[in-house]
């Protein structure tokens, strides 16, 4: 076959595939947003975010990424360097540590919840240590720092290994001789890893921090199944709007704002971290 | 004042024994290149000086300092790498002035410097680029020039040409040496390219297989080969051997030919380097098995007694494949080699 068509017909399944199952219910979704039966109209969007929960879901959500995500990040990098200084069984521990990326996120959430509700693994412990005469109800209204920590937590336990893999990747590309460089020209481990180790591994920040802040803004089962109505979020409203209050117009719009959220995040990480022409390994 | 000391070297990695017995002393602002194939245990050693690895055994001194136990930043040297390792994230100014930086210098001390060591490597204009914009050639420039910046006692290069075209390399070679002299500091320069090492070294450490065989200045190494692998290593063509037979009261019979030579009674190696031979009425019975024309002389491949043997000869001459040639050494030039320990016997 033609070399110049060649490209495009072996990538056309895929695309038809993406048209079909993504595209065509977007434009639906997009639609759905933005019409209440009578043509074009903002009014879903006014009725969602009009909504007294809405700032609070908004803020629930943002609060939630911005602990969550600078502590994965942190962890990654941690772990990333470990492994990566590793002679033997490195392969081992990054099985290991990315065994909670196999369960789903609702499951992960019932394991906290085992955890942390009142007949859970935390309270037996505390009593067994006569620390509380009687179980407490950590994942009630009484205790909105305790449901948020123990969502934080479990996203945290759940989701740094999907930062980690990609950060391993990263890591491994850098070329060993830079290190060596930069230690000969006075670098402490310290400066090398700031100096050489972030700035180099910019590109893979990029992926990693795209990917997991995106997954944020989607949190959803693990909220579900340790915060119930206590902890709102984006996500969790639009589910209530589709399935609860049978609106697909306002849950719609719900997802475009998540959308539209996720997008501007994106944005922000790529130009912040973005490599000057020229500057790439 | 930073002379080298390296005291009973040696380095094994598992089981492999890469360096053993590795004695040395570098002079103050002396050039030294190590010389050797790949494997030999050159680069090895170049690290073990910059404390990038760390010695199984023995000691290593720099200006009267032993540092075998420093970090590389504590040693007062400076690294140009094989692929140069320009930080791709830095502009070609930040990146001659990563040490200085490291260092902690004022902003005006590090511009000064960067300034002039680009000046000197002829790439001030090229200070705001990254080395994703430059050559291969520029790229080596910042190398140096990063490692000149320091303003180091003793400047250490691993291979630093070998990844320039053939022209580029020439062109480097001597603007390097000029470099170097001026900055007055010892440099040690590990290369498998014997052209370099005879052209820029003060002296050549000759290694292989983990050892020194002999480090003497690249005229001693190039007359003199202290051992049969030096001989053959150095020089293109390499130095002809032939088995030599004693003849009783210091003569000895080499292809057929009476030789003078040492007064030994065990049969030895005789050498000769391919420039050294003279069309002549008595000497070798050479067959000319090849003739290859290099415009300013003529490399003759020929059989002697059924061995390999070459000669540079004047290009004026004519000779064809299949001629037979008459060959003689240059008395003063002839080397003997013990075939047992392979060494020079005087």
């Amino acid at each position: 076959m033609n070399a110049r068509v060649l490209p495009y017909v072996l990538i056309l399944p895929v695309t038809a595939f993406l048209c079909l199952f993504f595209l065509y219910p977007f434009v639906l979704v997009a639609k759905q947003a933005f019409s209440t039966g009578d043509g074009f109209t903002l009014d879903n969007f006014r009725q969602v975010v009009g909504y007294w929960k809405f700032p609070i879901s908004l803020q629930n959500t943002l609060l939630l990424a911005a602990a969550v995500v600078p502590v994965q990040l942190a962890l990654a990098l941690l772990m990333a360097t470990m492994v990566n200084k590793m002679q033997r069984g490195r392969d081992l521990v990054l099985y290991v540590w990315t065994i909670p990326l196999g369960i789903s996120d609702l499951a992960a959430g019932i394991i906290w919840l085992a955890i942390f509700e009142q007949s859970g693994f935390l309270n037996s412990m505390l009593s067994g240590l006569g620390v509380v005469d009687r179980p407490v109800n950590f994942l009630s209204y009484q205790h909105p720092g305790v449901v948020f920590l123990a969502i934080a937590l479990a996203e945290i336990w759940r989701a740094t290994a999907i930062m980690l893999v990609i950060l391993v990747a990263g890591i491994g590309l850098i070329p060993k001789e830079y290190y060596e460089a930069a230690e000969v020209f006075g670098a402490s481990p310290w400066k090398r890893f700031t100096r050489i180790t972030l700035p180099l591994l910019r590109p893979s920040l990029q992926t990693a921090l795209v990917l997991r802040v995106i997954l944020a803004f989607e949190v959803f089962a693990v909220v579900l199944a340790l915060g119930g109505t206590l902890f709102p979020v984006l996500m969790s409203e639009t589910y209530a709007y589709q399935f609860d209050l049978l609106d697909s117009g306002a849950a719609a719009a719900m997802a475009l704002i998540i959308l539209a959220i996720s997008i501007g995040f994106t944005l922000i990480i790529l130009r912040a971290l973005r490599v000057p022409k020229g500057a790439t390994i | 004042m930073a002379e080298i000391q390296i005291k009973n070297v040696a380095k094994r990695f598992g089981s492999y024994q890469a360096l053993r017995d590795i004695n040395l002393t570098i002079q103050d602002q002396e050039f030294m290149v190590l010389l050797g194939a790949s494997g030999c245990g050159k680069t090895t050693l170049l690290r073990i000086i910059a404390g990038l690895e760390t010695a199984t055994e023995g000691e290593v001194w720099i200006g009267g300092r032993r540092v075998d136990h420093l970090p590389p930043k504590d040693r007062g040297i400076a690294m140009v790498f094989q692929n140069y390792a320009v930080f791709p994230h830095l502009t070609v100014f930040e990146n001659i002035g990563f040490g200085l930086r490291m260092q902690k210098l004022p902003n005006d001390e590090v511009k000064r410097r960067v300034e002039r060591t680009a000046g000197l490597m002829h790439i001030d204009q090229l200070l705001g680029r990254y080395s994703g914009e430059l050559s291969g050639g520029q790229r080596q420039r910042v190398a140096v020039a990063r490692a000149l910046a320091m303003e180091p006692d003793v400047i250490l290069m691993d291979e630093p040409l070998s990844n320039l075209d053939a022209l580029l390399r020439m062109e480097m070679r001597a603007e390097l040496k000029g470099v170097l002299a001026e900055s007055n500091t010892t440099a040690i320069y590990v290369t498998h390219d014997q052209v370099e090492a005879m052209s820029m070294a003060d002296r050549i450490s000759v290694m292989h297989q983990g050892k020194i065989v002999q480090a003497a200045s690249p005229i001693e190494v190039y007359r003199n080969p202290a051992a049969e692998f030096v001989a053959g290593f150095i020089g293109n063509p390499p130095m002809n051997f032939l088995p030599a037979t004693p003849a009783g009261d210091g003569k000895w019979t080499v292809a057929g030919q009476i030789l003078d030579g040492p007064s030994r009674t065990t049969p030895l190696h005789f050498a000769i380097r391919p420039e050294d031979l003279r069309p002549a009425d008595t000497g070798l019975a050479a067959m000319v098995k090849v003739v290859e024309p290099l415009g300013a002389h003529l490399l003759v491949t020929c059989s002697v007694d059924g061995a390999l043997f070459r000669a540079v000869l004047d290009s004026d001459l004519t000779v064809r494949r299949g001629d037979t040639l008459t060959l003689a050494p240059q008395p003063d030039r002839v080397r003997w080699f013990d075939p047992e320990t392979t060494l020079a016997v005087a």
